[in-house]
């Protein structure tokens, strides 16, 4: 037989690309999504088994109906002050975000990535969360720094790279790092921190500490190795973690099609590592708050670990280096069937007679007044590039903890270089 | 061997005993669990079975499961955890059970626990010191054998050390541990349970007898960063660092040649004193290692050596290595640099 004649028969392959549903120009429809009605969902047990949880992988946790209405197992009964808290936290962020967009258009810094339509999956969660709770970030998490209480003048000194940057001008804009509020250093490496929030929970059960760590991907960078490592570590040791990816449809311009959502849900990995998996409407805050405050009471009473799915959308650009009409249809913004979440909690919030669009307007000057105060005041600091930066030998600190001799060499020679471009 | 000098034992009146590498290496672990609570070992088969070379035997049962304890096979997530585990404020020890099964782990080492202290400006360090067996003359094939240290090197952040007697793996583990930074400590495994000086074709000899299998009880560290001058010669300076340092001896002592042998014992930060001080004396220098030639750790320090020394060379300087290739399973003596390699090059260094 020559080769290949026993193959003669057999039909001839062809490789799937997977390729979104519409592209720039496209009128979108979304009706293929299924989006249940708000409150249908069973709230199991937070120490249930992993595999109880399997329904609720294909399902959507939902809490608040059209009307701003809080409804079913899940509505986590908060009082109209942490509501009040929520919205005015996801507010901010929006208002930080605007302005910091404007100011790296301006010239004022190198990058910047806004959080838009997602600012429930930061904020809503981060209040879910312990003050102490160790978080493990992606780089869209401004929201969980804020809901924190960070000083909004150290965000805009370290987007600045300017002399108060407390990061010393080293990382790229928004690659926070604030270990007094719990929240670990961004790497801008994708996925990398996910192994790091189980080593950090395994390290506090050794220690019998009551401490949980919380992580956050987006559901492209799921396809890195290390989110295996991560699940099978958290799973094998029973870390106390939670895992949250955030599904915003895009990873730049590649859709979750690339990282497998076209056959199944993000949060069904969870279930193949035996841990408890929800898939959570991302832009319902109540829900976002619902699903995390689950999670962590399950991780903190030893239950487990939990992969939570936040289905949200990415409403801008990935970030400033981004141009999103040159690969998706500009409609998906308008048409996105789960809303707003500023808006949505907004409307609950007047639902229940605790606010009026007069109060929400009256707080969005508020905060716009607030973000601008922070903004002139770090630009005394300096903006990027423009000779307000720290000092030159600084460039060569903490690689180790002492300088060894062939950085002492090298900081010499950089001062000597400035020295000769900037005499004295 | 010039014995054991210089070093700050703290127990100057302690017993010493004579143990293998992989004893004192035990020996070592097992007094940082002791002392500091911090400390946890992790890896493959490390925990109840002891390791596969056998370097954790014992700890598991005398320290509990949640100090020493097995992984799953993932070695990116074995590094990837103790990098959350150091941010938490542990000491991580993990082990990677070969230097050749430790790529999966490299964006965690150098993306992350390489770069943690400058990205946070100091709010979150990577104390970790990961442990992993390396080099070939065992027979182990590709993927048993290799010594990638010069990935690491080349790698700003991270600490390379290697130790060439019992001795030292003690001392320097206990020092690397106690580092603030995250150190590669790799254990040159063909020199685990007895010294190796290149003559593979005659009987291997034990650790005991040998001066730098003389431990001292309890706990003492070397400093890293601080070279050890294995003999003092006038005719050239020879730069090696573990199982090397031996054959290197070897062929020199065989030859007659009047060489001063430097154990580097780390590589990064580099002993660059010792090296310019020995250089400027002998006017002549010798690198060996068992690595791949192109772009080794050799090529650092010949650059080095000519940079700082130029105008007290008499040779160029000359390189012995491992060749440009795989390590092969039937080959491996082929492979190795032994004592012809060594030998021819000491030749032309001494006739230039």
């Amino acid at each position: 037989m020559t080769k290949g004649e026993d193959r003669k028969n057999r039909p001839g392959l062809s490789l799937h690309v997977p390729e979104p549903k519409f592209r720039p120009g496209d009128k979108v429809d979304f009706t293929h999504l299924a989006i249940p009605e708000a409150g249908d969902q069973p709230r199991p047990d937070e120490s249930c088994a992993a595999s109880e949880t399997f329904p609720l992988c294909t399902d959507l946790v939902r809490v608040l109906d059209d009307e701003g209405k809080a409804c079913g197992p899940w509505d986590p009964r908060l009082s109209p002050d942490r509501v009040r808290a929520i919205l005015r936290d996801m507010a901010l962020v929006r208002a930080f975000d605007e302005r910091m967009y404007r100011g790296q258009r301006q010239g004022k810094t190198s990058f910047y990535m806004k959080s838009t339509g997602e600012e429930a999956t930061s904020v809503a969660a981060a209040h879910a969360l312990a003050s102490d709770d160790m978080v493990f970030p992606s780089y869209r998490q401004q929201g969980v720094l804020i809901a924190r209480g960070y000083p909004l003048i150290e965000m805009v000194n370290q987007i600045y790279s300017n002399r108060g940057d407390k990061l010393k001008g080293r990382q790229l804009p928004i690659m926070y790092s604030s270990r007094d509020h719990s929240f670990f250093s961004i790497s801008g490496n994708l996925a990398t921190q996910l192994p790091q929030a189980v080593g950090w929970a395994m390290a506090s059960a050794i220690r019998h500490d009551s401490r949980i760590a919380a992580t956050w991907i987006g559901e492209g960078s799921t396809a890195e190795g290390d989110f295996h490592s991560a699940l099978t570590f958290a799973t094998v040791y029973n870390a106390p973690v939670v895992f949250n990816i955030v599904n915003n449809q895009w990873a730049i311009s590649s859709f979750s099609g690339f990282a497998g959502a076209e056959r199944t849900t993000f949060a069904a990995r969870a279930i193949g590592y035996g841990v408890a998996g929800l898939r959570v409407d991302g832009n319902d805050p109540l829900a976002v708050y619902a699903a995390q405050r689950w999670a962590a009471d399950r991780a903190r009473s030893n239950a487990g670990p939990t992969l939570i799915e936040f289905f949200t959308y990415r409403a801008e650009g990935h970030s400033t280096s981004d141009d999103p009409s040159a690969y998706r249809s500009a409609q998906e913004r308008e048409e996105w069937p789960l809303g707003d979440p500023i808006m949505r909690l907004k409307n609950h919030l007047i639902a229940l007679g605790e606010w009026t669009e007069e109060q929400h307007a009256e707080m969005d000057r508020e905060l716009a007044e607030r973000v601008k105060a922070a903004t002139k005041e770090a630009e005394e600091n300096g903006i990027l590039g423009h000779g307000l930066h720290h000092p030159f030998h600084t460039m060569f600190e903490d690689v180790f903890e002492k300088l060894p001799w062939n950085l002492e060499e090298q900081s010499e020679q950089a001062i000597r270089e400035r020295n000769i471009k900037w005499p004295e | 061997m010039a014995g054991i000098e210089e070093e700050p034992v703290s127990l100057a009146e302690a017993p010493v005993r004579s143990l293998s590498m992989i004893e004192a290496i035990n020996d070592a672990l097992d007094i940082m669990l002791e002392r500091d609570p911090d400390v946890i070992l992790l890896g493959e088969d490390i925990g109840y079975f002891g390791g596969v070379f056998r370097a954790t035997a014992g700890l598991q049962q005398k320290h509990g499961k949640t100090r020493v304890f097995d992984t799953p096979i993932s070695e990116g997530g074995i590094i990837g955890v103790a990098v959350g585990m150091g941010a938490y404020g542990l000491r991580p020890v993990p082990e990677i059970q070969f230097a050749d099964y430790i790529y999966p782990g490299l964006d965690q080492l150098i993306s992350e626990a390489a770069r943690l202290r400058y990205r946070s400006a100091g709010e979150f360090i990577a104390p970790m010191t990961v442990r992993s067996p390396f080099g070939g003359g065992i027979f182990g094939g590709q993927t048993h054998s290799q010594s990638p240290e010069a990935l690491f090197t080349h790698v700003s952040g991270l600490k390379t050390v290697v130790p060439s007697t019992p001795h030292d793996a003690k001392g320097l583990l206990i020092s690397a541990i106690e580092d603030n930074d995250p150190v590669i400590f790799f254990e040159p495994k063909r020199i685990y349970n007895g010294p190796f000086d290149g003559y593979y074709d005659k009987p291997t000899k034990p650790w005991k007898g040998h001066p730098g299998a003389r431990v001292p009880e309890g706990y003492y560290s070397i400093p890293l960063g601080k070279a050890h001058t294995v003999r003092s010669g006038s005719a050239m300076t020879v730069l090696a660092y573990g199982t090397m340092v031996h054959v290197a001896e070897a062929v020199c002592r065989d030859k007659g040649v009047d060489a001063e042998i430097i154990d580097l014992r780390t590589l990064v930060p580099l002993d660059i004193e010792a090296v310019e001080n020995s250089v400027e004396k002998t006017g002549r220098c010798l690198v060996v290692h068992e690595a791949t030639r192109t772009s080794g750790f050799g090529a650092e320090l010949a650059a080095l050596v000519q940079e700082r020394c130029f105008y007290h060379l008499e040779a160029p300087v000359e390189r012995v290595t491992g060749f440009d290739t795989p390590y092969p399973h039937s080959l491996e003596w082929a492979y190795f640099p032994g004592p012809i390699r060594i030998g021819e090059a000491i030749d032309r260094l001494m006739e230039a």
